[in-house]
């Protein structure tokens, strides 16, 4: 089997292409070891669990955002880093700037309080407790193209997890008023990031929600009040 | 100077982290990894206590599962402490939004989690969330760490406390992967909260690869005391050969473990220990073992565990609605550790703590009741927080001698004959074959003469890669030195402990004996292990 890798060794960025000999391959990450013990010891990647929980190892495979640890892989993928973060080396990357956006979205300790909870409630926010801050949503969301202060779709599903909890007393306005910049108005609505979540998480659906909710707050969504509805401009030059 | 260094990000060292924080002191959480990649995310199962929701429980019966599973070995007075402060942990980690699963009729908010059963407890007792339990637990204390300000510096690799002539632990040095080079990081107290070592079973373990007691090393290397180093959990039912978990919840609600006959040969729910010496016996035998899932409904197995259907489809190729998943016990919890007193303090040691799977609180003994390990780092996480902020100043200057530039200086002279890589897998099987689930004098003699042959070789165990940032060929080195350093400790113990108990089996010594109701401790003096004799 053969594995093409994007390296990117102290300044300088190549293609290298692997042969391995391994008989059975079951997931990449194995074939990742199978590299640095065998072939090339400088090859750097981030792993943990090695069971699909801790996060470590997303990487892009022929472009698709996929967790190493989980994935088969097929003679001559393409591995490269994770987009929109600083690559460290190889296929390691810096999450750091990436995960300090959860920052926004945390609800403060004052507005915590004991309740009981049915198991209708929980459910509300179950999947989007799931989250193992992958960043795959992060690399693959086309909006970080060209607004890096763009909220995290990982960060909207947690954002939407403690909006819906019933423990979080803030009135709904102060909650939604932090993701009303850079945030909710800016996604493209693609779908990308639901379609690459290892954990089946819905990022798409819920900033939907928070939508949704916002305007029943009242927010203005500000793509419709920008937009030319073809009514005339008045604003410039008539002398209004 | 910090009030707290607190080493490792998971459950244990982010609990202590906040606790300590909530008392107004300062800390820092310090990780090899990035803090959520720990191993706390990997429990499945669940947390135990009495909170009596689903049917009258008591702390006391709490106590008295435990005691039984722990087989003579732990303390009572910890354990005792343990059970009586768990409910009141549930509460704090319910008020921190932790989403457990709930039930549908309750009269307060405790009294709305829900509580399954697991093996060893007289009740249903463990409160969940879903599968993902430490998942759930860790990444929500990691938001609530945010939200307090409390600072991180992951990529951090552990090297060596820093210790004074009276053997104070005024902080620790570390390497630092981003920056390639050593960082000295000083504390009035330091908390040793770096999790076990049950990665070094390479191959054979359900935890990560980076398990491998670095934090324990540090402490021995230090002049700390470790103990209890051969009680090594294993898990019945990990699958093969991938060694992925299928938590104790799947046969909490009801699947079998039967051979390809489809004979069913052990009671599911019986203890850990006796589970996996079951299937060994079976395996030696010559079977073929197997998880089956198929006696629990579709809809309760997709309710209860999402995640473990998702593993055992990508890694066994197997669908568990339809077959029954391969499984063999893998090494899972490592019931020993650095020796402590009630206080967390490391014995041996002044101004050093360890709390969570890194430690010895004793309240596990020879083997652990599944749901107490998250129960362990949480409570004992709050606790451990509330004895190091009382940590005096450091009024004098100390004269410290680090020999972290040497060690890492002497890493990069070595000679690369020898592949760490190979042999972390050599270490892996040799631990298994010899020091698995059952043992005897031959084999753990076979597994000293190959450990003294691989540290022999070390001279010759270096670096392929030869830069200084972000060179993790150098962090897996350091960690397979560790794992040497932990198994000779396992060895030690194992070869002492002439009898068998929980989860220490010695087919040469099948009986338990009252003249080892007794915590074997070591301490490293020079480069030998000996046996620390005041106990």
């Amino acid at each position: 089997m053969r594995l093409i890798i994007e390296r990117s060794q102290e300044d300088r960025s190549y293609q290298e292409s692997f042969e391995l000999s391994l008989k059975r391959v079951t997931t990449l990450l194995q074939a990742f070891y199978e590299i640095k013990s065998e072939l090339d010891a400088t090859f750097t990647f981030d792993a943990g669990c090695k069971s699909g929980v801790c996060g470590a190892c997303a990487v892009r495979v022929n472009g698709r955002e996929e967790l190493a640890c989980a994935y088969q892989p097929k003679d001559g993928d393409r591995v490269e880093a994770l987009k929109y973060h600083k690559i460290l080396r190889d296929l390691k990357v810096q999450k750091r700037e990436a995960h300090s956006t959860l920052k926004r979205i945390i609800p403060p300790a004052k507005s915590l309080k004991s309740k009981a909870i049915s198991p209708k409630e929980e459910v509300k926010f179950r999947i989007q407790s799931d989250c193992i801050l992958c960043d795959s949503c992060y690399s693959v969301c086309p909006v970080l193209a060209v607004n890096p202060n763009f909220l995290a779709p990982f960060a909207l599903s947690r954002a939407w997890r403690y909006i819906q909890d019933p423990r979080v007393e803030a009135d709904k306005k102060t909650k939604l008023s932090y993701l009303q910049q850079d945030a909710i108005w800016d996604c493209t609505l693609c779908g990308e990031c639901t379609a690459v979540c290892p954990q089946g998480l819905d990022p798409k659906n819920d900033i939907m929600q928070l939508r949704g909710e916002s305007l029943k707050a009242g927010f203005d969504d500000p793509n419709f009040s920008t937009q030319n509805f073809g009514v005339p401009d008045f604003s410039g030059g008539f002398g209004f | 100077m910090l009030d707290i260094l607190i080493i490792g990000s998971g459950g244990a060292g982010v609990t202590t982290a906040l606790e300590a924080n909530a008392h107004g002191a300062k800390v820092l959480v310090v990780s090899k990894n990035l803090p959520t990649q720990a191993q706390t995310s990997m429990a499945q199962g669940g947390i135990n206590a009495s909170l009596g929701n689903e049917e009258p429980d008591s702390y006391e019966e709490h106590y008295i599962d435990t005691l039984r599973s722990a087989s003579g070995l732990a303390n009572e007075n910890m354990v005792n402490r343990l059970c009586q402060i768990a409910p009141k942990s549930i509460e704090w980690l319910d008020k921190m939004l932790v989403p457990f699963s709930r039930r549908d009729s309750f009269k307060t908010a405790l009294n709305s989690i829900a509580q399954r059963k697991m093996g060893g407890s007289s009740h249903p007792r463990t409160c969940y969330a879903q599968d993902y339990t430490g998942l759930k637990i860790l990444q929500t204390l990691y938001d609530r760490a945010l939200e307090s300000n409390i600072e991180f510096n992951s990529r951090l690799l552990l090297l060596d406390l820093i210790s004074t002539e009276d053997n104070q632990v005024l902080g620790a040095d570390f390497w630092d992967i981003s920056e390639g080079k050593i960082k000295s990081i000083y504390a009035k107290a330091t908390v040793v909260a770096t999790g076990g070592f049950a990665g070094i079973y390479h191959g054979f373990s359900t935890n990560s690869y980076g398990a491998t007691g670095d934090g324990i090393a540090s402490v021995l290397r230090a002049g700390g005391v470790v103990e209890d180093m051969e009680f090594i959990q294993f898990h019945p039912t990990a699958m093969r050969p991938s060694s992925i978990l299928l938590s104790e919840g799947a046969r909490g609600a009801g699947a079998w473990i039967i051979n390809e006959k489809g004979e069913r040969f052990i009671d599911e729910l019986a203890p850990r220990d006796v589970v996996s010496r079951a299937i060994f016996e079976q395996i030696s035998n010559g079977h073929q073992i197997f998880l089956d899932l198929r006696p629990i409904s579709k809809d309760k197995l997709q309710e209860l565990m999402p995640q473990e259907l998702h593993l055992a489809r990508l890694h066994a190729k197997v669908e568990p609605f339809k077959e029954p998943i391969p499984i063999s016990p893998a090494s899972h919890y490592t019931m020993g550790g650095i020796a402590i007193d009630d206080k967390f303090r490391i014995k041996g040691l002044k101004r050093a703590y360890s709390v969570g799977e890194a430690s010895s609180a004793r309240v596990h003994g020879a083997n652990r009741l599944g749901g107490n390990s998250l129960l362990e780092i949480i409570a004992f996480g709050r606790e451990c927080a509330k004895e190091a902020i009382e940590e005096s100043q450091v009024n004098k200057k100390y004269n410290t001698q680090s020999k972290a530039k040497e060690r890492i200086e002497s890493i990069f002279s070595r000679g690369i004959e020898i592949n760490h890589y190979e042999k972390r897998k050599l270490l892996g099987e040799s631990l298994y074959k010899n020091l698995g689930i059952v043992r005897d004098k031959s084999q753990i003699e076979e597994l000293m003469r190959i450990l003294q042959e691989l540290q022999r070789k070390i001279d010759k165990t270096g670096l392929r890669d030869r830069t200084l940032r972000e060179n993790h060929d150098l962090v897996e080195l350091i960690e397979y030195e560790n794992s040497l350093l932990m198994a000779q400790t396992i060895a030690k113990g194992a070869m002492e402990r002439k009898e068998s108990r929980g989860a220490h089996f010695r087919k040469d010594y099948p009986k338990e004996s009252p003249k080892y109701k007794k915590n074997i401790q070591i301490k490293l003096k020079g480069e030998e292990l000996v046996f620390e004799i005041d106990n």
